[in-house]
């Protein structure tokens, strides 16, 4: 009886539910959705070794240009040496290893030699190396991304546990965390970085994160947390009195259910929000400390890195690889950005 | 006002302690070990027991810890443990450069915004706004490093307006040859975003009841723009030139890497790369030291701007 009337009741969508039929009407987010999605998908499928696993082989001339523009055809920047004509001089007769000729063209002969044709020009051109840009690009935005992502995910993690402590007991707990908060925030951003940077380096520590990737990870989750925490902590001082809070008090519910299964829903939408705006600074500050030398270990390859090489480039007219590397990147920021600016106004219709 | 200033200053402490103790333990713990990072890797084991004596890594960490306090008060660092140079004249010596660069590129870049904020805040209307929005969110997707790549190809490589990088010893020649490229496209790539800033600040003063008093009792635009909203648009403006300011002794890292700025910026970079913790220490806590500092000048210059604000 009971039941049937439940069933009844018309159904009321869901927050997500309502966000996301929000978000569907948005034409800049949707589109800035697909764009964002595509490049996941590029990333996944280089992280599987589907797509640009060989970007380290040199496929094509040094500096091989972009199939539009057309081969060198005076040569002047082509490094390809001619090897010498004519059969080798006969030195048997003087030579006092010439005994030992039979066994080592047996030996030679037991290495096939294959000549591999190096292409004149690649889809978007090759590097000094003769690497193709396009692998390139494609295994530089595996590394960038993943990057971002995985910083911003571990600075979320930080700031939002640490934020919903603070705000959910205050106290002496609070103080403690607001303590760590000021110092962190004393400390200019990038003298702290530099600070993890050099200790990361050659401390303890370098041996086991092998310095590379996850280093630079750890360093802009560590220094990355201060401004989530500040929001999350604001959020759940403002909630942990609530009436529902209150209510799942009463039920029995534990602290920790009370602040990660009761609050956290209700200011997920601020967590989601700022972990795509970190998202993006990651990703700029990647490139930077690549830069710089502190970032991405150089037998790897980041849009950071790609644009550092193109310094020396610009300067000899190779002009593609900075082309293709700023083209990616930009593409994928402006992409997210506008895809959190719509995620930001689909959840909390309040702000518009 | 002054018993203000007392108890902030006494609210500091516990934070610049809890920066010493972060940077002592940080190094101490995470870092390598000082005593090998100077002996090099084919130091006899005498070497390293002397220089672990010389530097007190043999005493207890709490000795430790009130030795790397002392430094910190008594302004001496001792000497690179790369270069030998005295860590007080490494500051002394390379400030100067940060400075020459840094102070125009905040001069520049906040009087700029503030002409463009006023200009986009009288035109304010949609077709304004979406273009610097759209503008501001396109440029900053570019990473400022491709800036300054193609900038210093353009317009020092092929136009030739500037040298292509260098750096002398006379100041005035380093103002007028060596800093306009950089400060010009640091200001450059800053415009966009700070002049969105700015017109919101404008904007949010627009919008008050003062404003329409003045246009009712027919005050001109101008003026309603240039006396009353800019006063009234000081306090954000002092607070955000004020986050910007530790920035200007700390240096523009890639801008003095970039252009081989002889600044305290590529200082400290080399010092973390070649493993001189002392610089990077010292460069740490005297900056925290001065970004809290600034911000508490900030807080008494609110006072000063806006009457109205009560400080408590």
């Amino acid at each position: 009886m009971t039941r049937t009337n439940l069933q009844a009741l018309p159904r009321s969508a869901g927050v997500w539910e309502q966000a996301w039929s929000r978000l569907r009407q948005d034409r800049v987010g949707m589109a800035s959705l697909a764009v964002t999605l595509c490049f996941i998908v590029l990333v996944l499928l280089a992280q599987l070794g589907l797509v640009a696993s060989g970007w380290q082989m040199e496929v094509g001339t040094p500096f091989a240009p972009p199939h539009f523009i057309g081969k060198i055809t005076d040569g002047s920047q082509s490094a390809v040496v001619a090897g010498i004509d004519g059969p080798n001089v006969d030195i048997s007769d003087v030579d006092p290893l010439a005994p030992r000729y039979a066994e080592w063209s047996e030996r030679a002969a037991r290495f096939k030699t294959i000549v591999s044709a190096k292409s004149d020009t690649l889809p978007f051109g090759g590097d000094q190396l003769g690497r193709d840009v396009l692998s390139k690009v494609v295994k530089g935005a595996q590394v960038s991304i993943t990057v971002g992502l995985a910083a911003a995910l571990m600075a979320t993690l930080i700031g939002t546990v640490l934020g919903a402590v603070a705000g959910y007991f205050g106290g002496r707990v609070g103080d403690l965390l607001e303590w760590i908060y000021n110092v962190f925030t004393a400390i200019p951003y990038i003298l702290l970085v530099f600070a993890l940077a050099a200790v990361l380096k050659s401390g303890p520590l370098a041996k086991t994160l092998g310095g590379g990737v996850w280093s630079l990870v750890i360093i802009l989750g560590l220094v990355g947390w201060t401004g989530i925490y500040r929001l999350v902590r604001a959020e759940y001082m403002k909630h942990r009195s609530r009436e529902y809070v209150r209510a799942a008090e009463a039920i029995g519910a534990t602290h920790a259910a009370r602040m990660f299964s009761h609050i956290l829903p209700n200011v997920s939408h601020v967590v989601l929000v700022q972990l795509s705006l970190h998202v993006v600074g990651f990703i700029k500050a990647e490139v930077i400390l690549s830069f710089l030398g502190l970032g991405v270990p150089i037998d790897m390859v980041s849009w950071g890195t790609m644009l550092s090489e193109a310094q020396n480039e610009l300067v000899l007219g190779k002009w593609w690889q900075i082309v293709a590397a700023t083209a990616f990147m930009a593409t994928f920021v402006t992409a997210f950005s506008l895809l959190t600016d719509a995620l930001r106004d689909a959840l909390d219709p309040k702000l518009r | 006002m002054l018993p203000y200033i007392l108890r902030r200053v006494w609210q500091m402490i516990p934070t610049l302690l809890g920066v010493i103790l972060l940077i002592f333990f940080l190094f101490k713990y995470f870092g390598g070990d000082p005593a090998e990072v100077m002996a090099g890797l084919k130091a006899s084991p005498e070497r390293i027991a002397s220089l672990r004596a010389q530097l007190g890594l043999d005493r207890p960490v709490w000795e430790q810890l009130w030795l790397f306090v002392q430094q910190i008060f008594s302004f001496n660092w001792g000497k690179s443990w790369t270069t030998n140079e005295p860590i007080a004249q490494i500051f002394a010596t390379r400030l100067p450069a940060t400075l020459t660069i840094m102070v125009p590129i905040l001069l520049l870049e906040v009087l700029l915004a503030i002409v463009a904020g006023l200009a986009v805040a009288y035109v304010r209307g949609s077709l304004s706004d979406r273009a610097i929005m759209v503008i501001s969110t396109v440029a900053l997707s570019v990473s400022f490093l491709v800036y300054i790549i193609v900038g210093q190809y353009l317009f020092g490589f092929v136009l030739g307006w500037f040298p292509v990088q260098g750096w002398s010893a006379s100041f005035w020649k380093n103002l007028i040859t060596y800093a306009p490229l950089p400060v010009a496209l640091a200001v450059l790539v800053s415009l966009a975003p700070q002049t969105r800033l700015y017109r919101s600040f404008f904007l949010d003063e627009i919008g008050q009841d003062y404003v329409r008093t003045a246009r009712a009792k027919g005050v001109t635009e101008n003026a309603i723009l240039l006396k009353h909203v800019l006063r009234n648009a000081m306090i954000p403006i002092l607070t955000n030139v004020a986050t910007g300011l530790p920035g200007v002794f700390i240096g523009s890292f890639l801008i003095e890497v970039f252009f081989s700025i002889p600044g305290l910026g590529r200082e400290i970079l080399a010092a973390v790369n070649r493993s001189d913790y002392p610089v990077i220490q010292a460069a740490t806590v005297y900056l925290a030291a001065l970004t809290m500092l600034i911000n508490l000048i900030t807080d008494v210059l609110y006072k000063l701007v806006d009457p109205r604000v009560r400080l408590t």
